[in-house]
Order: C-alpha cells, then sequence, then structure tokens
C-alpha cells in the first residue's frame, strides 16, 4: 500500500496522556482561582497615579474652579463628579452633605451642565462642595477614568488617585468613604 | 406538599441512579442476568423521576407557592404567567434541575430505544450515564436544593431581572440544555467503549442520531441567544465573546467536529480514538462551560449564582468525571488499533482537516475564556475580546470552510483535485467577484475575506447536488448540503454586518431627524406608558427609506419595580436586506435624549444561516432514524419468516 496514511492520535506514547494533562492544569489553575477571594470591582487604572493635569473654570462664579494643583494640600480630599441632570447625583446629595459634616473637603466636576440648572439643583439638595470645575466635554471626566455620573475619586495629599466609587454613594456605604479617607491620609 | 413530592421524588431518582450504577457495574465485570436485567427498567423509572420533580417546581411558580425560598427569590404574584413558568429554569437550582431532568430523560430514552450495541456496551454505556447523573443529584440535593422552605412565608416574592422577562428566554436556557446535557449520551458511549473495548462502526453508527439530537438542540440555542442579546441587551452586537457565550460556542465546536469524525469512523472504520476523545470532550465542554459561569470564577452577565461553595462542589466534580474519563483513554486509547488508512486527498483526509481545525478554534476560545483567570492567578487583571477572539477565530476557521466547499466533492480514502477541478470554477468566480466588490467598497481585511468565503461557498454548498437525480438525493446529504449552505448564509451575514454597519448616537429633541444609512429617523414623542408590572418612557420613531416609505417604530425606556431595574427595549425593522435597530436611552440636559440609531445591512442572515444549520441536521437526523427503523423493521421480518418456515 502507498497510502499515507493520517494517524491523529498515535495509539502509543505519551501523546495519550496530553488531554490529562492538559485538564490537570486547568483543575490547578482553577483551584487558585477559586482560593483566592476575587474582587468583583472595576479597578480604575488610575488608582495609585497622580491626577492628570487640569485646570477648570468656576461653574457658578460665586464658587472657586478646580485644578489638580488644588489637592496637594496635604489632606486627602473627595473628588465627585456630578451634574444637575442626573438623578442619582440627587439621591447622593444627601451623603456628601454627611461627608462634608465630618470634615471631609469636597470638590466637584460638574458635567454638561449650565448655571441655572445648577443653582436649582443646590437649592433643592444643598452644596457640599468647596470648589466646583466647569467640565463641558467631558475631558477632565475621561482623563481620570470616569465613564459616568456621579462618580467619587479618593485623592491623597500629594495628589494621588486612591480609591474610585462608581454610581451614587449609599448612605450604608458612607462609612467605608470615611476608612477608604483615612487610609488615604498616609 | 408539591414541594415535598418533588424533593422525594429527586432523592428516588438519585436513589434509583446509584442502583442503576451498581447493577450495571457488578453485571459488566460478571454475567448477572438479574442486575443487568436492571439496568434499563431503573434508567427509565430515574428519568420520570427527574422529570416528575421538575415539574413539581413548575407547578410551584407556577402557583408563586412563597413558602418555597427559590419562588420567594425569583418570582412575583404579579408577574405575566409565562414568566412564572419560565422563571422555574432562570435560576440557578431551577437550571439544575433542569439539568438533571434532561439528563435523566436522555438516559431513560437511550434505554428504551436502543438495541443496536452489545448488551454488555449497553450496561457500560447506562453505567457511566448514572454514574454522571448522581453527582449532578449530590450536588442539587446537598448544595442547592430547589424544594427548601421558609418559614414564616413572605407576603411578596423578590421577582426575577427583568432582562430575562422575555419570550425569547422562556425557550432558549432549555433548548441549550437539551444540547448540553443531551451530549452526556455522547460521553456515555464513548466512555461505555472505552470500558469495553468495543469501537467499531457500529458503535459510532449508534452514537451518531444522539449526537445529531443534542447538535441541534445547541445550534439552535445559540442561535436564539445570539438573537436575544442582540434585541434585548440593546448593544446593536450579536456577539460578544462573553465567557457565557463562550460556553455555549465550545460544546458545539467539540460537537460539530464529532458529528463528521463519527461519520468517517461509520463509514469508514477510521479516526477511531480520535472520536472516542471527542466524544468526552464534547460533554466535558458543557460542563466546564457550567462550571465557569456558575462559580463565578469569570464575571459574565449570565452569572446568576454567584457561590465558590457550589463552585468548588462543581469543580470535584470535574475532576471525578472529566478527569476519570480522559484517564481511562489514556489507560485504553493504546489498545484501539488505528482503522483503516487513507490519503490527504480523500473524503476523510478532508474531514480530519475539518476536525483539526475545529479544535485548534475551540482551543483559541478555551484560552480566551482562561486567560483572564491565568493572568489573574499571575497577579495582573486583563480583559480578552473582540480583537484577540476574532482574528485568532478568522485565522482557522475560513481555511477550515474553504476546505468544507472542497471536502463533500471528494472520493472516500483517495481522491485526486484535478478530478474536481472543473467543479470548483463557479464556487472560484463567486470568491473572486466577493473580494472584489469587498475591496471596491474599501472594507476592511477580515470582512473582505469572510465575504470572499461566503460567496463561493453559497455556490460550493450546493455542488454535491449536481450531477445528481435530486430524487435520489438520500435525506442525509440533503442535511449536510443544507447545513453547510445555513453557514455559507450565516458567514454572509456576519461580513455584511460588519463592513457595512451604519452607526448614530445623537442626543435628538423632539421633532428632529436624523441620517443613518439610507434612514431618515425622526423622534416624533415621548410618551409614559405602563405594562404589567413595568413603567416606561416609550420614544416614537418615524423612519423613511430611501425617501419614500416611512414605518413607525417604537422603542422604551422600561422601568422594573420589583426587583427595580431599568432596561432598554429596542425597536427593529425588518427589510430584506437588514435591519433597523433603534434604542432610546436617558434624557439628557435641555430636554434632549439619547437615541441609538443602526442600520445593519443583511444581519438578519446570520441568524437564518443558523437556523438553516439546524434544518440541515434534523433532515440528516430524519434520515439516518429512518432508516434505521427501515433496517429493524427488514430484519425482524426476516425473523418472523424464518420462524413460520421453522414451524
Amino acid at each position: 500500500m502507498s497510502d499515507t496514511s493520517v494517524p491523529l492520535v498515535k495509539t502509543s506514547g505519551l501523546t495519550l496522556w496530553l488531554p490529562l494533562a492538559l485538564f490537570s492544569g486547568f483543575v490547578a489553575l482553577v483551584l487558585v482561582g477559586l482560593l483566592r477571594p476575587a474582587s468583583r470591582e472595576v479597578q480604575s487604572a488610575m488608582i495609585g497615579k497622580p491626577l492628570p493635569a487640569f485646570s477648570l473654570k468656576p461653574a457658578i462664579p460665586d464658587i472657586p474652579g478646580l485644578a489638580h494643583t488644588n489637592f496637594v494640600g496635604g489632606k486627602p480630599r473627595l473628588l465627585n463628579i456630578f451634574a444637575s441632570w442626573c438623578v442619582p447625583c440627587a439621591a447622593e446629595a444627601p451623603q456628601l452633605e454627611a461627608l462634608r459634616r465630618s470634615g471631609i473637603e469636597i470638590d466637584g466636576v460638574a458635567i454638561r451642565d449650565t448655571q441655572a440648572d445648577l443653582r436649582l439643583f443646590f437649592a433643592r439638595n444643598g452644596n457640599p462642595y468647596s470648589r466646583i470645575g466647569a467640565d463641558n466635554v467631558s475631558a477632565v471626566q475621561f482623563a481620570i477614568g470616569s465613564s459616568g455620573v456621579p462618580e467619587s475619586f479618593i485623592v491623597d495629599g500629594r495628589g494621588i488617585i486612591r480609591y474610585q466609587h462608581i454610581g451614587d454613594i449609599r448612605p450604608e456605604q458612607v462609612e467605608i468613604i470615611l476608612a477608604r479617607l483615612k487610609e488615604a491620609e498616609h | 406538599m408539591i414541594a415535598n413530592f418533588g424533593l422525594a421524588a429527586l432523592w428516588f431518582a438519585a436513589a434509583l441512579a446509584i442502583l442503576q450504577m451498581v447493577a450495571a457495574g457488578l453485571s459488566i465485570r460478571r454475567d448477572n442476568p438479574v442486575l443487568a436485567g436492571l439496568v434499563r427498567p431503573a434508567a427509565i423509572v430515574q428519568g420520570l423521576l427527574a422529570a416528575a420533580a421538575f415539574g413539581a417546581l413548575i407547578a410551584l411558580f407556577w402557583r408563586t407557592d412563597l413558602s418555597v425560598k427559590l419562588v420567594a427569590m425569583n418570582s412575583h404574584s404579579a408577574k405575566p404567567l409565562l414568566y412564572k413558568i419560565a422563571g422555574t429554569w432562570g435560576n440557578h437550582e431551577g437550571s439544575m434541575l433542569l439539568w438533571v431532568t434532561i439528563m435523566g430523560l436522555a438516559g431513560a430514552f437511550v434505554a428504551l430505544v436502543e438495541r443496536r450495541l452489545t448488551e454488555r456496551a449497553m450496561l457500560a454505556t447506562l453505567g457511566a450515564q448514572a454514574f454522571v447523573s448522581i453527582g449532578f443529584y449530590a450536588f442539587l440535593l446537598v448544595a442547592s436544593n430547589p424544594f427548601e422552605r421558609l418559614n414564616p412565608a413572605p407576603p411578596e416574592g423578590l421577582g426575577l431581572n427583568p432582562l430575562l422577562q422575555d419570550p425569547g428566554l422562556a425557550f432558549h436556557p432549555p433548548t441549550l440544555y437539551f444540547g448540553y446535557v443531551g451530549l452526556s449520551i455522547a460521553f456515555s458511549f464513548a466512555v461505555g467503549a472505552l470500558i469495553t473495548r468495543e469501537v467499531s462502526p457500529l458503535f459510532a453508527r449508534t452514537m451518531r442520531p444522539w449526537v445529531l439530537g443534542a447538535w441541534i438542540f445547541l445550534t439552535l440555542g445559540i442561535t436564539a441567544g445570539s438573537y436575544w442579546a442582540y434585541y434585548e441587551l440593546g448593544w446593536g452586537g450579536w456577539w460578544f465573546w462573553d465567557p457565557v457565550e463562550n460556553a455555549s460556542l465550545m460544546p458545539w465546536l467539540a460537537a460539530t467536529a464529532l458529528l463528521h469524525s463519527v461519520s468517517v469512523l461509520a463509514s469508514r472504520n477510521a479516526l477511531r480514538a480520535w472520536t472516542v476523545m471527542l466524544g468526552v470532550v464534547a460533554f466535558s465542554m458543557s460542563m466546564i462551560g457550567t462550571f465557569l459561569v456558575r462559580s463565578g470564577i469569570l464575571t459574565s452577565v449570565h452569572a446568576f449564582a454567584v457561590d465558590p461553595t457550589r463552585g468548588t462542589f462543581i469543580l470535584v466534580l470535574l475532576a471525578i468525571y472529566i478527569g476519570g474519563a480522559l484517564l481511562l483513554f489514556a489507560l485504553r486509547a493504546a489498545t484501539v488499533t488505528e482503522g483503516q488508512r487513507f490519503t490527504v486527498t480523500s473524503r476523510e483526509g478532508a474531514l480530519v482537516c475539518n476536525n483539526v481545525m475545529l479544535t485548534a478554534t475551540l482551543g483559541i476560545v478555551l484560552i480566551g475564556t482562561l486567560y483572564p483567570l491565568l493572568a489573574e492567578a499571575m497577579g495582573n487583571k486583563v480583559s480578552v475580546g473582540p480583537p484577540y477572539f476574532n482574528p485568532m477565530s478568522a485565522m482557522f476557521v475560513l481555511p477550515m470552510l474553504v476546505v468544507m466547499g472542497v471536502g463533500p466533492l471528494l472520493r472516500w480514502r483517495r481522491d485526486k483535485l484535478v478530478r474536481i477541478g472543473r467543479r470548483l470554477i463557479a464556487p472560484a468566480f463567486f470568491s473572486a467577484g466577493g473580494m472584489i466588490f469587498m475591496l471596491v467598497k474599501g472594507a476592511s481585511a477580515l470582512p473582505a475575506l469572510g465575504m470572499m468565503v461566503a460567496a463561493g461557498l453559497l455556490v460550493a454548498s450546493l455542488m454535491p447536488l449536481s450531477g445528481r437525480r435530486l430524487r435520489m438525493v438520500t435525506l442525509p446529504l440533503w442535511g449536510m448540503v443544507l447545513a453547510h449552505f445555513g453557514v455559507a448564509v450565516a458567514l454572509f451575514g456576519m461580513a455584511a454586518d460588519s463592513a457595512f454597519t451604519k452607526e448614530r448616537l445623537i442626543a435628538a429633541r423632539i421633532g428632529q431627524t436624523t441620517d443613518v444609512g439610507p434612514w431618515k429617523v425622526e423622534l416624533q414623542t415621548i410618551m409614559p406608558v405602563a405594562g404589567p408590572n413595568w413603567t416606561a418612557l416609550e420614544g416614537a420613531l418615524a423612519a423613511t427609506y430611501q425617501g419614500d416609505h416611512t414605518v413607525i417604530l417604537r422603542t422604551q425606556s422600561r422601568s422594573f419595580w420589583a426587583p427595580f431595574q431599568q432596561t432598554n427595549e429596542s425597536a427593529l425593522h425588518t427589510r430584506w436586506n437588514g435591519q433597523l435597530y433603534v434604542v432610546l436611552g436617558d434624557q439628557v440636559e435641555g430636554g434632549r435624549w439619547q437615541l441609538r440609531l443602526w442600520w445593519k445591512p443583511f444581519v438578519t442572515l446570520i441568524w437564518l444561516g443558523g437556523v438553516l444549520i439546524a434544518l440541515g441536521g434534523l433532515l440528516a437526523l430524519t434520515g439516518r432514524v429512518a432508516s434505521d427503523l427501515r433496517r429493524l423493521v427488514a430484519v425482524n421480518m426476516i425473523a418472523y419468516r424464518r420462524k413460520r418456515q421453522g414451524r
């Protein structure tokens, strides 16, 4: 016979053990994954990195605007991305107020907003912000790795981003934020 | 009462599975007609009991019996009846019960009708099937009891995830499960063959209809799932390489390879060890996929039961079943002789090529799915997406499809390409046409290559019919042609969609008109509407195709209240040459509304192709079963005549 045979699986030798070896590798890998408690949070690529350089004009004339240089005062600050047209931002307002009352300095970045809308928003929900920068094209928002409103960032006294909170801060999460701020002091 | 009945049925089913396994195991070692006689009835009753338990759970969901924890956690009295029933399998425990039910019923069906194999091989197969079932019964009873009670019963249930409240969901998971779990039969046949060392064309012929049946369900399930994700998630894509999608694709790839290698074994007595291997791999992929999704080890939109304890439990089951089968394979495959030989240019050669390519694609999908896990073990966080999957899988799939066009024209054992050369002229012509068209239109490389292969395949897949009298063509051949044609149709849709889709994301005022592809779309009104368990803002859009023929599309941004969640209900308008797809998003500043608009040329062909592939499978299955039945009747007739003559 001149036929060239195509032996897909050699009927002897170590090849037959290969599937079992591969599968054992899979089990080992998965065991590592199962035993280590995986964190389900979306980790920002910006955590541990300094704030990008930016300088935003004031969103309302009577409150100062915001620049990256405001974050090197030695104390951790909370950077809150928000908008008057965002419903969860209004829901978050009491928690921000509580944080402000416990001595946290909060800076805001207002996304695609107007003065009139912001005044109405503050009249209804109160104003926890020390400074508010107007980001009308979401440039700063994207630069620090935020994709929606509201989001909050903890920035330590040297201007390094330490923590990202996606979505509104719920009442039960105020404690977590406070603890993270405390950690950022070191 | 119903809950107690269901739980009791489940325990009895588990006990019968143990009996089935022990009786089969003992009677294989030493001939024992009494014990052997128990195996088939045990398989049948076990299947019926599992089905009764599942029926009891459906009844509990139907009546919204809130004293059952599972119902209270996943249902709500204000839900439409269809979703109450569909809610039975829209959660972890219920879907695992569905899993063992299908497994039990499949085993029962085999025990009832399958008479072709030797009794020993049958016993080994049913024993293996029971062995696998026992693990899943234990998993249900120990770690995810669907009949657990709540005392006192809560006044109201928590409701079903709104994304799952869709008619598509009522049928998509059961369909997929029939496929996944149907492959357990192939697994058991393969293990049975390894135990008894009976790997023969008869074994392949026996296994083939079962593989074909599971494969048809898988194909339909994947097609339906893809369409569901397309219109329900509102992202406008039809495949996301999400771990769950991959979990359904991997068994499908393995089953497709198995389907082709089983044909080689059945008609040519070649590829013996390889076919057994694929039989083990196909169901292993079903189990691995289920594990990856259910353990929560990979994050996914489908991970509705993220629980490490359950994950560990399933991992142990995996290690026992897959590890055991692979160990058996390693020990026994050396004793399986190689079988008939053949040249590279032959039908077998083409099928081997298909098998290698499919397996390589399977490897690529598996690696891409597991890589984030590997990276995390090494301290990195990555996600793997379309930039990896698309080119890597195309690298193997496109050449494979070229072979798929040529292979069916080749003869078994040995052939020459020169012989069929003239029949390839037309497909080559169409391929070139497709390529030129795409290059003129400025499409990128991957869609252009896809269109080239699709255009050629549309013709080449019909070639096996040329020169034959159509009335004489057997059903399995019709099935193959139709399935291969379906692949070409689906590929055509994919290439057209990825090359020519037009997308617009705008913030529109009421009365504003936008262009997307050949359409002009006007946002007419935004009105509040209310449904049975949701309220919504409904946007009405008037869409005009190339200046005439206006249609009204209604898209909703829905708020469900139990549990609270917002979903976007897309609106679609289908034409023969594509679909207009619109989604209403949130309100943005200045009284404007986010709108996403897509014009997707020929996108519907993707799912039409999927349905054609499944129909092809159905034709082949019908043909095989019919000829088996004819053979059975003939054999019985001969036996009957002999008996009468002897008298």
